[in-house]
């Protein structure tokens, strides 16, 4: 059983492209990661990935270097991220996938950090600078735990590269839709479409493409093409702007909505 | 023992290899193959040499510290020059190596990171050579303490970013550097400036730096007639010390002993000393040893000199450590800060704080090492310290 392989086959048979949502885990604060999840699933969130706060993000932009830095004066450290994850679990079943730098969870302990995560709840795991060459290991540690592994694919990446990609992917494929960091773009990067051709050439994994989609319109894009759409700093800025707002949740949750509007009945 | 070579994955042992998001893997695949070819394409060696010879001031004298030796009673110091480059430090070897790299690759974009400045100078320096577009990143608090050296960037057509993010350090300047290249990877290069990151960069930037300890090698062998009983470098990411280092290895006697900087004191923090305070993770793309918490956030580090202002160190270095091929110590601030001004003031050469940690470290073995002689690489100039030294010696700048 796998709750991320179940949700993609649910999604599919109903003609769906799945939203992921991006979180910072323990942004703004480590009381409210939980009750914004909650709320993104109510929204229409088919998936969470549960980024793990870390002090040098070279892949992230600065919405979610910021971000990050909120959750780390918080202290928010692994133990703290898997306590959030199984604070979900007492109300959804909601797919999560943990998504980390690599040396948080190799200072914690890489077959531990595995072992505990799964217990806390966690499906998946992406680490954004751990590549396939480095990679053996890592993924067995995280199969024998029961955890579903996720790669990224990226515009550069080579014909052989994507085979690799593919290989180590069981949970699903996350496509970089254009070089760069994390962050909102205005416009969709032109290559998607040649990117999702040339990796279902390789794979009938499912395909998750990321970076820069925030709008709808952007959504729907590339929900024709993919079987999910990764939004992260679009609500990683909402947080930022109604941290102290009582109506948070309820942002959260509105937008995720008129994301996820576009996906359904898609394909 | 045999020189250390990496695998073909760039691992030094357990150390070094590519940790890195996938947009990157195909730019670095390029640069290793483009810099392999090059290595076997004479045009490029002898471009390269003629640039070293002419251009950059190469080979550096080996020059006997006399009175420095005699006042200490002990060894005998010899220095490596790198400080006599042109642009004031080792640097440029590498930078002129690269430059030609990204001709090669069609890459009219250059980008950098620098700590103390001297990358930084070296590289805007060959970018004007050349005529290349030139962006260097750098920590504002480097800009502060180095702000002769962002002048002479500027002044050299290139464009200094500041670094706002968390130390406004080195590692800030180099993850911002990565950054735009990972957005700019089809038109730019990235021009790393130590023996750090993913590889390639550690091989490729230890050959290129390679010429300091191949000429010391010979230089010691003409002078003194004999190998040298120690060879004495800094190491922040470790870029002069694994060059001077690397020619030296097969020679078991040859003590090879790395300067860490020390900072001012032994808290998580307060120094930079990451063989005696680090445990092994991955920062930058590279597999070494860190100075981190317990949660593996990278720590804050402190020194005096900005080149050696940094949490990880080149993983080759970490390899040599584990072999106990080199030893690795550290130097406070204040003991490089007197060993800068002890050399000014004995040998009329005012060194980089960075190089000064070396020093400071022949300076403290000597006397109890008579007989012996010492190879310390004096890899940079102290020009663009002046105004740390200002700070630290308030009395000499008086009206």
């Amino acid at each position: 059983m796998s709750r991320i392989r179940d949700k993609f086959a649910e999604l599919k048979s109903r003609g769906e492209t799945a939203l992921i949502a991006y979180l910072t885990a323990g942004d703004p604060s480590p009381d409210l990661t939980a009750r914004l999840v909650w709320a993104l699933e109510r929204g229409g969130v088919d998936m969470i990935e549960l980024g793990v706060p870390f002090s040098d993000p070279l892949a992230d932009g600065p919405r979610i270097q910021l971000a990050m830095d909120r959750a780390l004066k918080h202290h928010v450290n692994l133990p703290r991220v898997l306590d959030i994850a199984r604070e979900i679990r007492t109300r959804s079943s909601i797919p999560l996938v943990l998504f980390s730098y690599l040396n948080p969870l190799l200072r914690y302990g890489f077959e531990r950090c595995a072992s505990e995560a799964a217990a806390a709840g966690i499906d998946g795991c992406l680490a954004t600078d751990l590549t396939v060459e480095e990679a053996e290991d890592r993924v067995k540690a995280l199969h024998s735990a029961g955890l579903e592994t996720v790669f990224l694919a990226a515009p550069t990446s080579t014909l052989r590269r994507l085979e690799l990609v593919s290989r180590y992917s069981t949970g699903f494929i996350y496509l970089v839709s254009r070089t760069g960091v994390t962050g909102e773009q205005e416009a969709l990067s032109q290559s998607v479409a040649r990117m999702v051709s040339a990796l279902k050439d390789v794979t009938d994994k499912p395909l998750a493409v990321g970076f820069g989609i925030s709008r709808p319109e952007q959504a729907a894009a590339v929900g024709r093409m993919a079987d999910a759409v990764v939004v992260g700093s679009a609500f990683v800025r909402v947080i930022e702007e109604y941290a102290q707002a009582p109506d948070l949740e309820a942002r959260i949750e509105d937008l995720a909505r008129r994301l996820k509007e576009p996906l359904r009945a898609s394909q | 023992m045999t020189p250390t070579q990496p695998d073909i994955l760039g691992h030094f042992g357990p150390y070094g290899g590519r940790f890195v998001p996938e947009t990157l893997m195909a730019p670095l695949e390029q640069v290793e193959a483009e810099w392999r070819k090059a290595r076997l394409d004479p045009g490029f060696q002898a471009e390269l040499r003629h640039l070293l010879e002419n251009y950059a001031g190469r080979p550096t004298p080996l020059y006997y510290a006399k009175r420095l030796s005699e006042i200490l009673g002990g060894a005998r110091i010899y220095l490596k020059r790198e400080d006599l480059l042109h642009t004031g430090a080792h640097k440029i070897n590498n930078c002129l190596g690269q430059i030609l790299l990204a001709r090669r690759m069609g890459k009219n974009r250059i980008i950098a990171e620098t700590g103390a400045g001297q990358h930084g100078v070296a590289t805007a320096t060959a970018c004007a050579l050349f005529g290349l577009d030139c962006t260097v990143y750098m920590g504002i608090e480097d800009m502060r303490r180095q702000r002769l050296n962002v002048f002479r960037m500027r002044l050299l057509g290139a464009k200094v970013v500041g670094v706002t993010a968390g130390s406004q350090t080195l590692k800030d300047a180099i993850s911002e550097a990565i950054r735009d290249w990972v957005t700019n990877v089809e038109t730019t290069h990235y021009l790393l400036g130590s023996a750090l990151g993913p590889h390639p960069y550690p091989v490729m930037v230890r050959e290129f730096h390679r010429c300091i300890g191949e000429e010391a090698r010979q230089q010691i062998l003409e002078i003194e007639g004999r190998l040298p009983d120690a060879v004495i470098a800094c190491v922040g990411g470790g870029s002069n010390a694994i060059g001077i280092f690397h020619p030296f290895l097969s020679d078991a006697p040859v003590r090879l002993i790395g300067v860490e900087a020390g900072g001012r004191g032994p808290e998580l923090g307060e120094h930079a000393a990451r063989f005696s305070g680090g445990f092994p993770g991955v920062l930058q793309g590279t597999y070494s040893y860190l100075l981190q918490d317990d949660d593996g956030q990278i720590a804050l580090t402190h020194s005096v000199s900005a080149g050696l202002d940094y949490a990880s160190v080149g993983p080759e270095h970490a390899l040599l450590r584990d072999m106990k091929r080199a030893e690795y110590t550290s130097c406070s601030d204040a003991d490089a800060l007197a060993a800068a001004r002890r050399l000014a003031q004995t040998e009329g050469i005012i060194p980089a704080l960075e190089s000064a940690h070396a020093v400071a470290e022949a300076m403290r073995r000597a006397p109890s090492e008579p007989g012996q002689v010492y190879v310390v690489n004096v890899s940079g100039r102290g020009d663009k310290d002046t105004g740390i030294y200002v700070e630290n010696f308030p009395e000499l700048d008086q009206p």
